[in-house]
């Protein structure tokens, strides 16, 4: 247990809060990845954000924690735009800024968005195609049809995924045949393949049983030397794990964000307290 | 009341029963012969002709208009011969020409169809017009047969000019099932999961990329289904085509035109409407009958080797597919 003395840190932060506890050995200024600026935002007549303002430094483990309906997803998908799929939803107010560019400008490339900032979902969704296909699909869509090129881009992803070794044997059959924790991790595999900064991960582990949960959160580990991820997850204790920076929301606010050690050990509001001491949530 | 439905049940079941046995025997004493090679072929390959009923020295006759030609040819007695309108020869120009038609609508169906379903459940947003749109499709669906017919005469025969042809035929059947092609496909492209559209979009897809690399092939299956119904519907529907695109009596095949533009402004002749012909349009007797029912039987077994290709083409589809 580290004991913090210094006193509790601003609900707003203006620049990323000093890493501690697995980032700790990181000396330098962290380079902000995504800056998300007083954001509202509704769906339809409801709002479901309230004035949202957070730092994500760039590789480095950002979770996202509270209770169901806090807006945390929610969030998560106005960082690549999924939720221009939601009729009659959008940013009132405020702004994203992913490496410096404003998302919701008006003459951004959404797909070149979302090749850049890639997503893993809730709930595992492998094409019902092939492994090799599946990791291929990225590619082909952006229009590489080398087949040395994409290969290349699957073996490595699924390297980086650390599911090469237990599918390279199978790579043509249909992705349906894996586990559920197998499928997640190509699915992780497969958003890699296309080359993103970002990525976003969706409480990837809700459906996996400890074994596979441990798998995900081990590679979690290793992507962030490359990668910068923002995970949503309901486990507590697993945005204790892998984290090095914690949001809590509560109702659409953000009520803490801070480094994961303190925001465990030593909480500035008293909601974030009873939240992660299971008062409430 | 248990047994109420039950008779109920059955009564449909003999019904059914009944009608198809009647087809398939009376039909196969046309279609089947006792000597090799045990088919009708000439039935099955030849125009229809005129049947010349008569009797030549105690013996009856029956030739058809061909034969009794050549017969008269080698005989100089005069013969009084009864004619019968169709009952000689075979139907082969149906079989081509329902064929055509079903292979011909269900294109244009299916075309204009999946184009409407893909616009309806993947691009348009819930306004009060999809609304209607989707009010206006559904009661196309109701609209009878006839109409459809009157409506394919008034515009593309008449107001198009396209005269009594092909694709007058097309056209009015294709828009005759239309409804059930968008229904069943819109139905089929909302049944693939969202995540898959989802997963697709945030690889960096365009949404033309989602919907035809992760979405329609997925749904292929289910407007396969759909389509079998529309097939037997197009196949079997003799209102719609009465006006638009069809001919009692044709002797040139399809093929045999002179310019290929001309092949789509023809008039074929169609299973339904022939049946249609020999039974209502000229006087009835034993020659007509075998006529009659070995155009039925040859019609359902179309209809179900149609309907059968297609089942086989959505199961070999939908073995490649599961979630």
């Amino acid at each position: 247990m580290v004991t913090v003395m210094e006193p509790p840190q601003t609900v707003r932060p203006q620049t990323p809060p000093e890493p501690l506890g697995p980032a700790a050995n990181q000396t330098e200024k962290l380079q902000v990845m995504i800056d998300v600026s007083e954001v509202d935002f509704s769906y339809g007549d409801n709002k479901v954000l309230h004035n949202i303002s957070l730092q994500m430094p760039a590789r480095a483990v950002t979770a996202f924690i509270g209770p169901s309906g806090c807006g945390k997803t929610t969030l998560l998908r106005c960082i690549n735009r999924m939720n221009d799929l939601v009729d009659g939803s959008g940013i009132r107010n405020g702004a994203i800024h992913v490496d410096g560019v404003d998302i919701n400008s008006p003459g951004l490339d959404v797909v070149d968005l979302r090749r850049r900032v890639g997503m893993v979902f809730q709930k595992s969704n492998p094409f019902p195609k092939s492994i090799y296909e599946n990791i291929a699909y990225g590619l082909r869509v952006a229009g590489v049809k080398k087949r040395s090129r994409i290969d290349e881009a699957v073996e490595k992803s699924l390297r980086s995924a650390a599911l090469w070794d237990e599918v390279k044997d199978r790579l043509e059959t249909n992705a349906y045949g894996l586990s559920g924790g197998q499928q997640q991790r190509l699915c992780i595999a497969r958003a890699l393949a296309v080359g993103p900064e970002v990525v976003l991960m969706d409480e990837p582990c809700s459906a996996l049983d400890p074994i596979a949960t441990a798998k995900i959160e081990e590679l979690i580990q290793a992507l962030k030397t490359q990668y910068t991820i923002v995970i949503v997850t309901h486990n507590m204790q697993q945005a204790g794990r892998v984290s090095d920076f914690t949001a809590f929301f509560y109702l659409g606010k953000l009520i803490e964000f801070g480094p994961t050690v303190k925001i465990f050990t030593n909480p500035g509001e008293k909601q974030t307290e009873d939240y992660i001491t299971g008062r409430f949530g | 009341m248990f047994w109420t439905f039950r008779l109920a049940t059955y009564f449909v079941l003999a019904c059914a029963t009944y009608i198809f046995l009647d087809i398939a025997i009376k039909g196969s004493r046309t279609l089947f012969t006792n000597h090799a090679p045990f088919i009708n072929v000439k039935f099955l390959t030849e125009p229809p002709q005129t049947l010349y009923v008569f009797d030549y020295q105690g013996k009856k006759m029956e030739l058809s208009d061909r034969e009794f030609r050549k017969w008269q040819e080698t005989h100089t007695e005069h013969v009084d011969a009864t004619s019968i309108a169709y009952s000689a020869g075979g139907i082969f120009p149906c079989i081509v020409g329902t064929a055509l038609l079903v292979i011909g609508s269900m294109i244009v169906a299916l075309v204009i169809g999946i184009s409407a379903a893909i616009y309806l459940s993947e691009y348009s947003r819930d306004t009060h017009f999809i609304r209607f749109v989707r009010v206006a499709i559904l009661n196309l669906a109701g609209v009878p047969s006839i109409v459809f017919g009157l409506f394919g005469f008034g515009l593309f025969v008449i107001f198009f000019g396209w005269n009594v042809s092909l694709i007058a035929g097309w056209f009015t059947l294709g828009l005759m099932i239309l409804p059930a092609i968008i229904t069943a496909s819109e139905e089929s492209l909302r049944a693939v999961p969202k995540g898959l559209r989802e997963g697709s979009l945030a690889l960096g897809a365009t949404s033309w990329q989602t919907i035809r690399k992760n979405v329609l092939p997925y749904a292929v299956p289910g407007i396969l289904t759909s389509s079998i119904l529309g097939i037997a519907r197009v196949a079997g529907e003799t209102a719609p085509i009465m006006f638009t695109a069809a001919y009692a009596m044709r002797d040139e095949m399809p093929w045999q035109v002179t310019k290929w533009t001309d092949f789509f402004f023809q008039g074929v002749m169609a299973l339904p409407y022939h049946i249609y012909v020999v039974s209502s349009k000229i006087p009835q007797n034993e020659y007509t009958e075998r006529v009659q029912y070995g155009t039925a039987f040859v019609f359902l077994v179309v209809v179900m080797l149609i309907a059968l290709a297609s089942i086989v083409l959505r199961e070999r589809q939908r073995r490649r597919l599961s979630w």
